[in-house]
């Protein structure tokens, strides 16, 4: 992760892991849903 | 509602902005779904008892009303925030649906092209380019990688819809195990209303996750100084009113144009010409129906990642160079697919898969070449002006290819050649999209905001 700093350059980045992996998984799941599904088709292109 | 206004959405110190793409890309998969209309096209046409094209003319006016929205709306999405604007977008996207719905349900085409079309179309919009400019204040060292993350939600929520709604068609038809099923106009409706909760859900998650940076931040190491060093990236900004008055801005326009209606060439033909190209000596198709919704399939993917991996890439490259690779090599490669595509199956979907993924590029990569050359204070209404270069490839691309396809013969008995003037076409507007993108250069300093007279703390946080 990025250290970054706010513009008076003084406060690090606060880690709010709990709510990074919720973000990311409520995007993340369906997204590799979709594409899991979609490569499901593809074999059909190479079977 | 105050709670949406740009005020209340400063990030506090020690805000994590890793935090802002999963907003962003909450809001860009859920309008990604106008990719995935044809699971339920034939399913409208026997319901509406209309033709195909009666029935496609809702995508075409979602994709128009896309353009004009972004282009309408810009100014205002900069100025009210990425919150307002994802909140907004979403209560037309789901309104749309809402609408849509009862449309069908009444049996109204005339409902569903307002609904779905128009009110939907300027959701999309909106949605398109809310999170855009905030995503490239939170990224300045990275912008390409940012706004590709976004934009390959929209390339993603296609992939997303496409099996969730077929699916749902099946569990709201009872006649879904019967041969030759097509579902029922009830069972599009019922899709349409649960596609509009979910939608919802997800973009108010967006819309109240979102979060924009305080005025001077910038991330740690990042040095705006060393981004000066490059040509092509200006520190000064340029507004949206003057940006259109620029040769620059009209030349990325041009570059689009010229990418998007070329890869949309290939992606509206994209079964059949698969079939066309390979054909057995009887006139017969080596390539089977499930085998060319294999590769749709895989041209999603290629437009999703190409979407993500090209416009990272252009953070190294610079956004002129990347361009001239979408645009030169394209070119390249849809001559040898024009000329050599039929000889090999395997070669014919590298060519393809490639092709496409420099079309998804096009997209992603945009927003940061604008603020290479306007800098960031309107970027995203100029963002939004640019987006009708995709309403005018939408209309052109088919009309293009689908017009000298006419020409060459009737469908089922096309063959590789008969696509060869449509390719070749093709390639001469890659040329032209080349040409343009090689004349970009920094804009004149007449077109920079005065620096006392930016007001940057109040358009942009």
């Amino acid at each position: 992760m990025t250290t970054a700093h706010t513009h008076s350059g003084q406060e690090p980045v606060q880690r709010s892991t709990g709510r990074l992996v919720l973000g990311w998984i409520l995007v993340g799941i369906p997204l590799a849903y979709g594409v899991f599904q979609t490569l499901t088709q593809v074999a059909a292109l190479f079977g | 509602m105050g709670f949406l206004d740009r005020d209340r959405t400063i990030a506090p110190p020690g805000f994590d902005r890793w935090l802002v793409p999963p907003a962003a890309l909450a809001v860009h998969l859920c309008i990604g779904q106008a990719y995935a209309t044809s699971v339920y096209k034939t399913a409208l046409v026997k319901h509406f008892g209309a033709s195909l094209t009666e029935i496609g003319v809702i995508f075409s006016i979602a994709i128009v009303m896309l353009g004009l929205s972004a282009a309408v709306m810009g100014t205002w999405v900069d100025r009210n925030g990425p919150r307002k604007a994802m909140f907004t977008s979403a209560m037309f996207w789901v309104g749309g649906f809402l609408v849509g719905s009862l449309g069908i349900f009444t049996h109204q085409l005339g409902l569903v092209y307002l609904g779905y079309g128009v009110v939907g179309g300027i959701g999309l919009g909106i949605g398109y380019i809310s999170p855009v400019s905030t995503l490239i204040k939170w990224f300045p060292d990275r912008p390409g990688l940012a706004t590709g993350m976004a934009i390959m939600g929209f390339g993603g929520g296609a992939l997303i819809a496409s099996p969730v709604s077929q699916a749902l068609l099946k569990a709201y038809d009872p006649n879904s195990g019967a041969q030759g099923w097509v579902a029922s106009g009830d069972a599009v409706g019922k899709l349409f209303l649960t596609l509009a909760v979910v939608y919802l859900t997800y973009m108010l998650f967006g819309a109240f996750s979102i979060k924009v940076p305080a005025d001077g931040w910038r991330p740690a190491g990042f040095d705006p100084a060393k981004v000066k060093a490059a040509k092509l990236v200006t520190t000064e900004n340029v507004s949206a009113k003057n940006a259109i008055k620029t040769r620059q801005f009209w030349l990325v326009w041009v570059a689009l144009f010229c990418n998007v209606t070329a890869g949309i060439g290939i992606l509206e033909q994209a079964a059949p010409m698969i079939q066309d190209f390979f054909r057995k000596a009887d006139g017969g198709s080596l390539v089977s129906a499930g085998v060319a919704a294999g590769f749709v399939g895989l041209l999603s993917i290629g437009n999703m990642a190409g979407r993500f991996a090209w416009s990272a890439t252009s953070d190294i490259t610079g956004r002129k160079r990347i361009y001239m690779v979408y645009l030169g090599v394209g070119a390249v490669l849809y001559t040898v697919l024009a000329l050599a595509g039929a000889t090999a199956t395997f070669l014919y979907v590298v060519l393809a898969f490639l092709i496409i993924s420099f079309y998804g590029g096009g997209f992603a990569t945009a927003p940061a070449y604008l603020r290479d050359l306007f800098g960031t204070f309107q970027v995203g209404a100029i963002h939004g002006r640019l987006l009708t270069a995709w309403s005018a490839a939408g209309v052109a691309g088919p009309l293009i290819v689908n017009g000298i396809l006419d020409a060459q013969g009737k469908p089922g008995q096309l063959t590789g050649a008969s696509y060869q003037p449509a390719l070749l076409t093709m390639v001469a507007l890659l040329v032209v999209g080349f040409v343009a993108n090689l004349l970009v250069t920094p804009v004149d300093a007449r077109f920079h905001e005065p620096r006392s007279a930016r007001h940057e703390p109040a358009m942009e946080a």
